[in-house]
């Protein structure tokens, strides 16, 4: 039976690990390679590398962690952030990321999508969405959750998985860093419109959390948290356990 | 030495990394020689199937890997890598394989229920099916990492491991020197490197 997947997400910027509240206020975390390695031994089952860096040598430094995490982590490694081109996804792939996250990339260029999907395969095209509520309908957002742009989050998400992504991130900026638990309505008008794995992002504050939304909406695959994780107020195992009390599939 | 035969499909630093890990002494190589030498092979792969053959048949080495295998050199096929030492595969059409292990490649949709997502991407667990050298080291009901739309069928002769996805789904098989996993070892944390190990540890010599 396959498991449900919980996964820390490391936002990286200047070659150290970061965490905001609501997409700003940035506290310095760690040396992203020691918590990465931290991570995958405490039963994590995925890492998510964001790079919020805007500068050229941020990249560099960007790369170069990734190169020493994929040196010594041997679970699935996904990235995003400045994902833009295809060559932005050999960039990172070469590097040794297995999958590639796009969000504001894919909705300048809906084509990098398909093009990505069909160079290297759907299963290493990951959609993420920041989605937020806006006068009662859910809309994507871009930039990290500055820029409104009109889509409609739900046939945006249904168009990509179409164009060939293999996976879907939603982030709830509603719930995000909040710690007050995931965006269970947002999340299953997703999980009702695809057919691919859905990762929830976005929200949880405890375990408890984690547990509802997997009773909650059966058809997710995975929980993503940064923060909770950075700090320690949620250990992976413990995490697991009370998964594996409560019925819920996972790897410990 | 460890032959990972690159043949131009798909990202082999993650498993070029995993055997260093582990201390064996692996490289990536197209190059005939250093596949004739070496003492064992790697097949990895990722895509569409007949893709992979295409490639490793412009490569020059389609016939070397058979030859090799066929004397009796220990060989991993590791994904789409597996999916190629079978007869062939219906993925796209109909493709011959390398036609090492009695089988064919088809469709999870074939075997699954209908709700359930395609493609089959994440933990699972083993069930062992047949005693194998390679689960030397693990346990059944072990996770390893799978990603995949099609599967091994019809590889009874050779199936050692399942895992459970609405149907028992091939995971590993063996015959002989053959060795192929489904899923991605050197994605599968411990217990993966602990299957790459016995590997490298076959026949008793450390690669």
């Amino acid at each position: 039976m396959i498991t449900k997947r919980i996964i820390p997400c490391l936002d990286v910027r200047d070659g150290r690990v970061v965490k905001g509240v609501n997409f700003t206020g940035i506290q310095d975390v760690s040396s992203p390679v020691d918590k990465a390695e931290e991570y995958s031994k405490s039963g994590a089952d995925e890492l998510v590398f964001y790079d919020i860096t805007a500068s050229s040598e941020g990249r560099k430094l960007f790369t170069d962690i990734l190169v020493r995490t994929a040196e010594k982590v041997f679970i699935p490694l996904t990235v995003g952030g400045g994902i833009r081109t295809i060559d932005d996804f050999d960039r990172v792939l070469k590097c040794g990321a297995d999958k590639v996250s796009v969000n504001s990339g894919a909705i300048k260029d809906p084509s990098l999508v398909s093009a990505a999907a069909r160079k290297y395969g759907s299963q290493c095209v990951v959609i993420s969405a920041d989605v937020k509520r806006v006068g009662g309908a859910f809309r994507v957002f871009a930039k990290g959750g500055r820029e409104d742009t009109g889509l409609e989050a739900i046939s945006w998400i249904k168009r990509c998985v179409d164009m060939g992504a293999g996976e879907v991130v939603l982030n709830s900026i509603d719930t995000d860093g909040v710690k007050k638990g995931f965006d269970l309505e947002m999340l299953s008008a997703v999980c009702e419109s695809v057919n691919v794995p859905v990762i929830a992002s976005g929200g949880a504050g405890n375990i408890d959390d984690f547990i509802t939304l997997f009773k909650a909406i059966p058809r997710v695959d995975a929980g993503l948290a940064a923060s909770i994780f950075h700090f320690g107020e949620v250990k992976i195992k413990d995490l697991k356990k009370r998964m594996l009390a409560e019925g819920i599939p996972a790897r410990l | 030495m460890i032959a990972i035969v690159d043949y131009g499909v798909g990202n082999l630093f993650s498993l070029r990394c995993s055997f260093s890990a582990i201390q064996a002494d692996a490289v990536v190589t197209s190059d005939e020689e250093t596949i004739r030498k070496a003492d064992k092979l790697v097949l990895p792969g990722v895509g569409a199937f007949s893709a992979a053959v295409q490639k490793l048949k412009e490569s020059g080495l389609w016939s070397v890997v058979i030859e090799e295998a066929k004397k009796g050199k220990p060989l991993l096929g590791i994904c789409l890598g597996m999916q190629m030492l079978f007869e062939r595969s219906f993925e796209d059409g109909v493709f011959e394989g390398l036609a090492l292990l009695k089988g064919e490649v088809r469709p999870i949709a074939d075997v699954i229920p209908k709700d359930y997502k395609i493609p089959h991407i994440g933990w699972n667990a083993l069930r062992f099916e047949k005693a194998s050298p390679l689960f030397k080291y693990i346990k059944e009901g072990d996770y390893v990492y799978f990603v995949h739309s099609f599967y091994a069928a019809h590889c009874e002769d050779s199936l050692t491991a399942s895992a459970e996805y609405g149907a028992p789904l091939t995971a590993c098989v063996q015959k002989g020197n053959v060795f192929g996993c489904q899923f991605h070892p050197e994605k599968s944390g411990e217990v993966g490197l602990k299957i790459l190990r016995a590997f490298v540890e076959l026949g008793g010599k450390k690669a």
